[in-house]
């Protein structure tokens, strides 16, 4: 309990303190420091978990299936931030007059964090909104931080859409807890994830499905599933590059996150129905379909952060459809793939932001030559690249291998499609990706400072992840899948 | 069940309801912006004063606490921000002009009767007499949606937001009689917070398009990068990457 | 007791012949007063019939027999519509036919003699004026018909008389009464050419509607053109008044019945009169493209009465 709540805490304090401390230099120092702590009680959380089982109480739960995210958003967290202190510098001193700017930045980065693990800790549903809500609310100033009429712009698309989507959530959890209300004696406890996952079978089937229709649109939406989709790629785009990297490998989770949580209990609730792979159905439609576009958005690109953020929306999609089509196999997967794809993202994000300083300018068209001009940050893009394109030796091939494996056996004409997906989206990342790295740099191409530590942590994992599974991974994994499916893989 | 069966207090909660609904479409047509910005603050006032009656009518002495929280919140505060707002950015005489305003009515009145549609599985399980609301409730999400998507402006999409937070609110006290206080105090802060990041984004907005017609942002699309890029393009992180 | 019956029925629709240019001598001496104005005798109207009756009719060369004839059949049908409306009591034997789609077919009847007549001597403002008059009618009936049908359902009927019985019998505050009660209003003002959709007051032809189609008429066919508007006034005030607040309104034909029912309508009659008097003062004439929109706002609380029976009153 007390590692919760220094996890939760000190993100907090961070904010605070950060939101006064006027000085650049101490602040990115201070940000890293944060979190480290961060990490270090998330860390020392999932070791008592790991050790003596899920954490429950003062409507909080801490169980296999989230302490896995919480590690994973607090060590993502400090990569980022350890990128972002001399990335943030670097801006600050070229085009950023306003310094009030590196202020919010600091704190605004601290309250993300918090929000977000906030989310995955949360055992009620209000609170899990909220924290969804306000993780919208933290960032949405970071996008707009360079106040060039396209940042503003995302930053607006981005609030309203994300603002319109999570309120239809909340209309889906005022829903819920009508449901339960019916079911579970104590009013107050009508909205507690764990309660009402105990009384699954008696929640009324017709509220859950509408509920979760709106659920499914609301979250949906700040998953970045097609077509609630439009705000992924200009927040991420003209967003400050660690930003971009954060929403990428850390938001999108926790909002699948929560549709997970969601569906098993319409699961449970829709057992007994006419209709009970309801849920299932609509998040692999969903997630096949946001597969699919995004893929062929990938050719149309221009701008190389607004490219990598349709792989997200690609990479989204896949999890969605492989949580829809539930099984073990899928749903281990789906979590496998969760961690691969974070690390890979944000990976990748970091080294599009150096590669953008070299080129100083974010057209795929002008970035050229990166291997000659500057070779760590050439190799890390087409490593990078290569691992969430799914190439053989890295993590993201064994996840969609299994998530292949999963389809064959239980729906197998889908392989196709996401096969031809998979060949799309390889050949349009590779399409741009290609010039980019070995074509002929400009004249007077420079390389620039660059910490390419947190890239080469976060491949160096993915890579491990897709030589060999640790036996502690794969059995924590594993735990999360019986947790979400009722039955082991292994 | 017909009016004629229930107390008068409940027959007042229905009244209430149906003026709330009514407020919705008056912000949705109104083209002057400080009247809309007085509509929305008469339909917060009368939420609060749903949420007030149908504590009265039962044992959900909690409901006050959330009623108040609603009259500040949404009757007094966010009205009084947005009219500063307005005054401080010279829009208080701004009068937008409405596309096909007889078909946007029309579309809402469509959407009440969808809503009503869509919530009618709920309607059949409950039988409090605020159970008829939650489709008024959800029409109000919905034609607060309507007026985001159909206004340009930027005040009057914030508008539309927070009339969808109203309509969300109005939910839970009738389906629900309420949420646990945790989530409405969260809620309401976020709401709060949202509504001073509005007030922040229309500054930045002016600044960047000199106008709020949210309209006119519309440099990101998916085929418009060719121009931009044509047009040199210099994003700070451009300037950025020459510099270093 | 069917003699007693129909002569009250009879006395009924006197009453409103006599009374209409009271009404409208008592809204303007409001009006004035509020204006500061000592204004007329609260009898002018009545002086200004006589004298017009009492005056030559004359007609224009290019009249049609038509134009002779529109103020007899105005009046007649105008009279009719009313007398079909409970003035101070319920249960007439006119009732059998004070069906709401009945009344709304009369006064279309009426309206179109009055379009016709408008156009007949083929003046500019005459045509004009019928042409605005069908705009304006032509959007009110519609909100008109939609309110009158919100009522209908909660009554379960569409005669006038079952429905004041149904709402002395279980009052109750709805929501879809109130809105039909917004949009009958609505359609009122517009209907009888009241501010600020017609100013009964002026002869600017740039705005004027219901004065423009009369501008051709003298002598008693204007005085009977003129009662007619003026019952119509009381029409809509009857109808608002009674169906909206019925009570006191004669459930027999016992004399102390009817003078209450008589006393209770004349109360509200002349606070419907101070209400539309002080509406008309605080409002501002409205251009005439502006109509359209007033009468869909009607259309709107109308349908929102219809949604709000469904959604709200009904239950499933």
């Amino acid at each position: 309990m007390i590692a919760l709540l220094i996890t939760l805490l000190a993100p907090v304090a961070g904010a605070l303190v950060l939101a006064v401390l006027r000085p650049l230099g101490p602040a990115g120092w201070l940000n890293v420091a944060v979190s480290t702590i961060t990490f270090g009680a998330a860390a020392w959380l999932t070791w008592t978990v790991a050790a003596s089982g899920e954490i429950a109480g003062y409507s909080f739960r801490v169980d296999d299936f989230n302490v896995y995210l919480v590690a994973l958003t607090a060590f993502i967290g400090l990569t980022t931030s350890i990128f972002s202190r001399p990335y943030m510098r670097h801006v600050c001193d070229t085009v950023l007059t306003r310094k009030r700017g590196m202020r919010v930045y600091h704190s605004m980065y601290q309250a993300f964090m918090f929000t977000m693990l906030l989310a995955l800790t949360t055992d009620n549903l209000g609170v899990l909104w909220v924290a969804v809500e306000g993780a919208t609310l933290a960032t949405v100033l970071l996008v707009s931080l360079y106040r060039t009429p396209e940042a503003v712009e995302a930053a607006w698309k981005y609030f309203i859409l994300c603002g319109v989507g999570i309120a239809l959530a909340l209309f889906g959890t005022v829903l819920t807890y009508f449901a339960a209300q019916h079911v579970v004696s104590d009013p107050s406890a009508g909205l507690t994830w764990s309660t009402l996952y105990r009384h699954a079978g008696h929640l009324e089937p017709a509220v859950m499905r509408l509920a979760f229709v709106f659920l499914l649109v609301g979250y949906g939406t700040k998953v970045g599933l097609v077509p609630m989709h439009q705000w992924l790629p200009d927040a991420h785009s003209e967003g400050p590059t660690p930003m971009s990297a954060v929403l990428s490998g850390l938001l999108l989770n926790v909002a699948l996150y929560a549709v997970v949580r969601l569906k098993m209990l319409v699961d449970g609730s829709l057992a007994a129905s006419a209709a009970p792979h309801l849920a299932g159905y609509l998040l692999m439609g969903f997630g096949l379909l946001s597969f699919l576009v995004a893929g062929l958005f990938l050719h149309r690109q221009r701008d190389i952060k607004r490219m990598f953020s349709y792989s997200s929306i690609e990479h989204m999609g896949l999890m969605t459809f492989a949580f829809g089509l539930g099984g073990p196999l899928a749903t281990f997967g789906a979590l496998l793939h969760m961690l691969v794809h974070s690390l890979t993202k944000s990976a990748i994000f970091v080294t599009v932001g150096h590669a953008a300083h070299i080129a100083g300018t974010q057209s795929i068209e002008r970035i050229r030559g990166l291997i000659r001009t500057q070779p760590a940050v050439g190799w890390s893009l087409l490593i990078a690249v290569s691992a969430i394109a799914g190439f053989p030796p890295f993590g993201v091939f064994t996840s969609e291998f299994l998530l292949l494996t999963a389809t064959m056996q239980a729906q197998p004409w889908l392989t196709v499609a996401l096969l031809s997906g998979l060949a799309i989206a390889f050949a349009g990342l590779f399409r741009h990706l290609h010039p980019m790295v070995y074509g002929a740099p400009p004249e007077g191409q420079k390389p620039v400072r660059a910490n390419m530590l947190p890239v080469a942590i976060h491949l160096a994992l993915v890579l491990w992840l897709g030589l060999a599974i640790p036996g502690f991974l794969a059995q924590w994994l594993d735990r999360a899948t019986e947790l979400i499916t009722g039955s082991h893989l292994l | 069940m017909s009016p004629t069966l229930l107390p008068l207090l409940q027959q007042i909660v229905l009244v209430l309801a149906a003026i709330v609904l009514f407020t919705s479409f008056v912000l949705l047509a109104q083209a002057r912006l400080v009247a809309a910005i007085h509509a929305f603050a008469w339909q917060g006032a009368l939420v609060a004063a749903v949420t007030t009656v149908v504590a009265a009518t039962g044992q959900t002495h909690h409901l006050y606490f959330s009623a108040l929280l609603t009259l500040v919140l949404k009757a007094l505060l966010i009205p009084w921000m947005l009219h500063r707002l307005t005054r401080r950015l010279a829009l208080d005489r701004h009068v937008e002009s409405l596309h096909r305003p007889a078909l946007v009515i029309m579309a809402a009145v469509a959407l009440v009767i969808f809503s009503y549609w869509l919530v009618l599985p709920i309607v059949q399980q409950e039988m409090t007499f605020t159970r008829n609301i939650v489709a008024i409730s959800l029409a109000v999400v919905l034609i607060g949606l309507l007026m985001m998507v159909f206004r340009q402006q930027a005040v009057a999409q914030v508008l539309g937001f927070m009339s969808m937070e109203n309509g969300l609110f109005l939910a839970a006290v009738s389906a629900t009689a309420g949420m646990p206080l945790v989530v409405e105090l969260g809620v309401a802060f976020d709401v709060l917070v949202a509504m001073v990041l509005f007030g922040v984004f229309f500054f930045q907005i002016r600044e960047s398009i000199d106008s709020l017609d949210v309209d006119r942002l519309n440099r990101l699309t998916e085929t418009a990068e060719e121009g931009i890029v044509a047009a040199g393009r210099t994003t700070p992180r451009a300037v950025a990457g020459e510099d270093g | 007791m069917t003699a007693v019956a129909w002569g009250a029925a009879l006395l009924q629709a006197l009453l409103y012949a006599a009374l209409a240019p009271l009404l409208v001598g008592w809204i303007r001496k409001v009006k004035a007063r509020l204006q500061n104005r000592r204004g007329a005798p609260v009898l002018q109207p009545y002086r200004d019939l006589r004298k017009l009756l009492v005056k030559e009719a004359r007609v224009a060369h290019t009249a049609s027999p038509l134009f002779r004839a529109a103020p007899y059949i105005v009046f007649v049908t105008t009279w009719l519509a009313a007398s079909t409306v409970p003035l101070v009591a319920v249960s007439l034997p006119t009732a059998a036919i004070a069906d709401i789609i009945v009344l709304v077919g009369l006064l279309a009847l009426a309206r179109f003699f009055l379009a016709l007549a408008g156009m007949d001597v083929g003046t500019a403002f005459g045509g004009m004026g019928a042409s605005r008059e069908m705009l304006v009618s032509a959007l009110a009936e519609p909100a008109m018909l939609m309110a009158v049908f919100t009522l209908a359902m909660s009554a379960h009927s569409t005669n006038l008389a079952s429905v004041i019985d149904y709402q002395l019998g279980a009052f109750a505050l709805r929501p879809s009464f109130l809105f039909a009660l917004g949009g009958l209003i609505l359609v009122a003002i517009a209907e009888t050419g009241r501010i600020p959709v017609d100013n009964p007051a002026t002869h600017l032809e740039l705005t004027m509607i219901h004065e423009a189609m009369l501008l051709e008429y003298s002598g008693r066919h204007l005085a009977l053109m003129e009662w007619a508007a003026q019952l119509k006034l009381l029409l809509y005030g009857a109808l608002i008044a009674n169906i909206f607040f019925p009570w006191g309104i004669g459930q027999s034909f016992t004399p102390a019945d009817l003078g209450i029912g008589l006393a209770a309508v004349f109360l509200k009659l002349l606070a419907l009169g101070a209400a539309l008097a002080i509406g008309e003062t605080v409002l501002a004439k409205m251009r005439l493209f502006r109509a359209p929109a007033f009468l869909n706002l009607a259309l709107l609380l109308a349908l929102l009465g219809l949604l709000s029976h469904v959604i709200l009153e009904v239950g499933a």
